[in-house]
């Protein structure tokens, strides 16, 4: 193997694949150690952890700077937007595998394709325009005064009935992920062996039996790696939820009222920013992104890799 | 006994006719919000959409007519410069990935570009801030094209390798067997066998880019005016689309949604073409 390397233009040409190549773990470590020194005026301050869990971001009047409010928008928006896509997903994608027809399925892995390729900015413009001012006046207000009548206890659950808030963010994030759940466990379940399903077509199962027993327990890794997948969109996903979420960071939040997340943050202030702190304070949270977003993508590899092999070593 | 036989069957196709049910419904939900979306933006921007569109530039706010030249010029303008800068890399790592599969780099790299595939786009922005627009000291085209060309680089190497992985290998062995170097061998036979799948993974990479607004909000900026010259701020149909959408005027949203309409009628058209290329098989 090592002589085919040894021809001179062939070195030549091996290095500099390989320098430009480098170009991209450059770009990784170049973004974690920017991120880091860009935010090391604000964390160097508060200190990690009290920066990460401070509950004070006020720019204007004390120039404290606290994430919690950021980080916690975005857990909870996150993972309510995964729990609400997932079982749509998943459906989708058995649908397109295994009981539509040809045709069918074609367009609707086309559809999938192009779910996932619609700008973020066109589905806040719908948000904003569309779904906002009808959860309002169809869910909210309705759901507001019944509660003011017969529930008042539930009131400072589900906030101020503007629209603008967790719930519209959440539900515009949750049909903005599906694709990329879906994608991958359609693969997984295409990827299961034929003869997998014909064993226990063979046995009498019903087409759903043969889902639940022979097909979703080996694509089960290739699933959930979907669904860390639509969660590392969901973390990141900016402008759709800046669009929506109203962008307000009082604690405690409230269904129906405004909320943050970490990028909604950024994309709300960093033009604004003027002095040193401010900005090294949004750059930080950026830097808690990104350890975030690794965390996901590295768990979203990791799972993926243990289902390949699972899938090879069955095969 | 054979009643009962009966009935635990007729139990079981019941199970099967409900969860027959439950995935259409399903899947009914997994696409409900795409259709709409699509719908609203066919009507609400179908309206708005015309020649002047496309001619003229903004006008300042209360003033009808305009269109969004410059925006739909400087998309073209900092996503064409961003793939420039991305595309030796890209292509260089996707070449190293799936022509050199013993190379010990491999791993990491396929590992860092799905890491970085993955990664928020706003935090592409904000490395481009940091790297280009601070020590430039203002906004510009460059520095958006810059977080573009950031962000499709993990794009362009795992869509090369995916492609580069389908040349048949006998195609590499008649090259070897003629004596040919392997850089010869890749660049005038690999490369070009595959060159309607690198086209199309290259015009996946470019719509995926041209739809983003987050990476520009603090590199490229916006500009109402037409800007050719990438060292000043320039404007993108994203960015001006988000610009417009949160601005308080009914004639803005209009354009919104027309440039809403374009982005899409857009995207649509980069995958359909490479659904198109990718269904001729080598």
């Amino acid at each position: 193997m090592k002589r085919l390397y040894t021809h001179f233009g062939d070195r030549v040409f091996a290095l500099v694949l390989l320098l430009l190549a480098l170009g991209v773990v450059a770009l990784a470590l170049l973004m974690a150690y920017e991120l880091y020194r860009g935010g090391s005026l604000a964390l160097g301050r508060f200190g990690l952890l009290g920066f990460a869990l401070g509950r004070e971001w006020d720019p204007a009047l004390e120039k404290a700077f606290g994430a919690w409010p950021y980080i916690l928008g975005t857990l909870i928006v996150s993972l309510s937007a995964l729990s609400l896509s997932f079982f749509p997903a998943l459906a989708a994608a058995i649908f397109a595998a295994e009981y539509a027809p040809r045709w069918l399925a074609q367009i609707l892995n086309f559809l999938l394709d192009l779910m996932a390729a619609v700008p973020s900015v066109v589905y806040g413009l719908w948000g904003i325009f569309v779904l906002a001012p009808w959860l309002r006046d169809k869910l909210q207000l309705p759901l507001y005064l019944w509660a003011a009548e017969h529930a008042p206890g539930l009131l400072p659950l589900l906030g101020v009935p503007t629209g603008y808030g967790l719930m519209t963010a959440i539900l515009i994030l949750a049909s903005m992920i599906v694709p990329y759940t879906a994608a991958l466990a359609r693969d997984a379940i295409a990827l299961v062996p034929r003869e997998h399903r014909e064993a226990a077509y063979a046995l009498g199962a019903t087409r759903w039996e043969v889902m639940r027993l022979a097909i979703l327990p080996l694509a089960r890794g290739g699933i959930l790696a979907g669904a860390f997948l639509a969660l590392a969109r969901a973390v990141g996903e900016t402008l759709a939820v800046t669009m929506v979420i109203g962008n307000s960071h009082k604690l405690p939040y409230t269904l129906f009222g405004g909320a943050a997340t970490m990028p909604s943050v950024i994309a709300n202030e960093f033009t604004e920013a003027v002095e040193d702190l401010h900005l090294s304070a949004l750059i930080a949270v950026g830097f808690l992104l990104f350890l975030v977003s690794m965390a996901v993508n590295f768990t979203a590899a990791y799972v993926l890799r243990r289902q390949e092999r699972l899938v090879k070593g069955v095969l | 006994m054979s009643r009962e036989r009966d009935l635990a069957l007729r139990r079981r196709y019941w199970v099967e006719r409900l969860m027959l049910a439950l995935v259409a419904l399903g899947t009914l939900l997994a696409f409900l919000v795409l259709f709409l979306v699509l719908a609203y933006a066919l009507f609400q921007g179908a309206g708005a959409l015309n020649l002047d569109f496309f001619l003229k530039d903004m006008r300042p706010p209360g003033e009808a007519g305009g269109g969004l030249r410059q925006a739909i010029v400087g998309t073209l303008l900092v996503d064409g410069l961003g793939l420039l800068l991305a595309l030796p890399f890209g292509l260089a790592a996707g070449i190293l990935l799936a022509e050199y599969p013993d190379h010990p780099l491999n791993p990491y790299l396929r590992l860092l570009s799905d890491t970085l595939n993955g990664m928020p786009a706003i935090l592409f922005g904000l490395l481009a801030f940091i790297l280009v627009v601070k020590p430039m000291g203002g906004f510009s085209g460059l520095s958006g094209a810059f977080a573009l060309g950031f962000l499709m680089i993990p794009i362009l190497a795992r869509s090369t390798e995916g492609v580069l992985s389908l040349v048949p290998k006998e195609v590499r062995e008649a090259g070897l067997a003629l004596g040919l170097p392997r850089w010869r061998v890749i660049l005038s036979l690999v490369l070009p066998t595959a060159r309607a799948g690198l086209i199309t993974g290259i015009l996946l990479a470019f719509a995926r880019a041209a739809g983003e607004a987050a990476p520009l909000l603090f590199t490229a900026f916006g500009s109402p005016l037409l800007e050719l010259n990438p060292l000043k701020p320039m404007d993108t149909l994203p960015l001006r689309l988000f610009a417009f959408a949160i601005s308080p005027y009914e004639d803005w949203h209009q354009k919104a949604w027309a440039a809403g309409l374009v982005l899409f009628g857009f995207i649509t058209l980069t995958s359909l073409l490479a659904r198109w290329a990718s269904r001729r098989r080598f």
